[in-house]
């Protein structure tokens, strides 16, 4: 699509800009208040002003939602002590306010490891804010389609929301391509095989699993959409729910646990033909994988 | 990492209201610009951390030629740089004026 906004190519504050209600955003901690990371000096690495984290409050189609947006560009999106501060404070606020939906931008590769445990802990207090906000009511919507995908600590902070909007260039995970290649050995995954890279944790594997709850097009009017969508459906977060997950996801590794490639993953799942999948556009392939999903347990 | 400060007599004052405005990323062969309305209308401040040490001289060149350029007056420009090229840099400081300049934005 010529002349179309990517959301892939976008900064983190232009995606923000193109998401929200126009000039509705208000930034909490913005840069001017120069809270940058107190670690990467001692690297002899650059500070960003944000530390590559932008939280703040807007309107999404006239309702208020409390938002954040990771930068990929920035040290990968990584989850340092001041990034991971930022987004806890914006879930305190959200569980605190109680009804609010809280709307986060990932686009992170996990832990920064120049920050080390204060990067670890600071992904553990986003996880636990991010379920005291969602038990206290407030509705909590990931958006994944960023340069960096959403790895490590953010692919576990991505699993602990009520939803996600995924689009093609989005992947979802914990250990990325190379940690696996690197520990486990070039047989076990080639992390240099683009192919087989994007359908284990591309945004088409990931809404085919049941992962990610939509799968949209790599534009900002298709985020918008999905995340208008979502905060309305998100479910309930309650120990009956969490016991639907366990049984889904167990349901899951009995089906498929036994599958070497996802290929067979979306046979398994009914699709005609897995091998056109990577190719099939956005359209086609919302139309094939609301047909085959796995049935909804009003969980992720 | 080195520190630069620089304080220019400005050519014009930067129009418009906005307290402030920020553009780019910090990461290798880029830059963030954070731009304040901040001082007198006929001065500029900037100040640069950058990681590419000893290029204070391309600096002051290209600094100096934005702010004769530009209508910077009133401004402090604070940058974060992970080694840009000059022209890169002097693209992102004229974008930081014009973000500060347009209160649509």
């Amino acid at each position: 699509m010529i002349g179309a906004v990517s959301w892939y190519e976008s900064s983190a504050r232009e995606r923000l800009r193109l998401l929200l209600d126009p000039l509705s955003f208000r930034e909490f901690v913005g840069p001017e208040q120069r809270e940058v990371s107190p670690h990467l000096n001692v690297f002899n690495l650059p500070q960003q002003f944000d530390d590559g984290m932008i939280v703040g409050r807007g309107r999404l189609d006239g309702a208020a939602v409390f938002v954040a947006a990771q930068e990929g560009r920035f040290m990968g999106g990584s989850l340092g002590e001041v990034h991971g501060a930022k987004l806890t404070g914006l879930l305190r606020a959200a569980r605190d306010v109680r009804t609010t939906p809280v709307v986060i931008l990932f686009d992170t590769g996990g832990v920064r490891l120049q920050e080390a445990n204060a990067g670890e802990l600071a992904i553990a207090e986003v996880m636990r804010a991010l379920l005291e906000a969602r038990t206290a009511g407030a509705p909590v919507i990931g958006l994944i389609g960023g340069r960096a995908g959403c790895y490590g600590g953010g692919g576990l902070i991505a699993g602990c929301c009520s939803a996600l909007a995924v689009s093609e260039q989005g992947r979802i995970s914990v250990s990325g391509p190379e940690v696996i290649e690197t520990n486990r050995g070039v047989e076990e995954f080639d992390s240099k095989d683009r192919a087989l890279v994007w359908r284990t944790m591309g945004g088409k594997h990931r809404r085919l699993l049941g992962g990610a709850d939509s799968f949209v097009a790599d534009t900002p009017e298709s985020f918008r959409a999905a995340a208008c969508r979502l905060m309305h459906l998100a479910p309930r977060f309650d120990a009956e729910m969490l016991r639907a997950e366990q049984r889904r996801l167990a349901e899951r590794l009995r089906r498929f646990g036994g599958c070497s490639d996802a290929f067979d993953i979306w046979t398994m799942e009914g699709v005609a033909n897995a091998f056109d999948v990577p190719n099939l556009c956005t359209d086609d392939f919302i139309t094939l994988a609301d047909s085959v999903r796995e049935p909804r347990y009003d969980a992720r | 990492m080195e520190t630069l400060s620089y304080r220019l007599t400005a050519a014009r004052p930067a129009a418009g209201s906005k307290p402030l405005a920020i553009i780019g990323v910090v990461a290798s062969g880029n830059l963030e610009v954070l731009v304040e309305r901040v001082g007198a209308p006929t001065e500029c401040q900037i100040e640069v951390r950058t990681v590419a040490e000893g290029f204070g001289a391309v600096w002051a060149a290209v600094i100096g030629d934005f702010v004769m350029r530009r209508s910077a007056g009133g401004l402090k420009l604070s940058i974060n740089d992970g080694g840009a090229r000059p022209d890169t840099v002097a693209l992102r400081l004229a974008q930081a004026v014009r973000l500060i300049e347009d209160d649509e934005r």
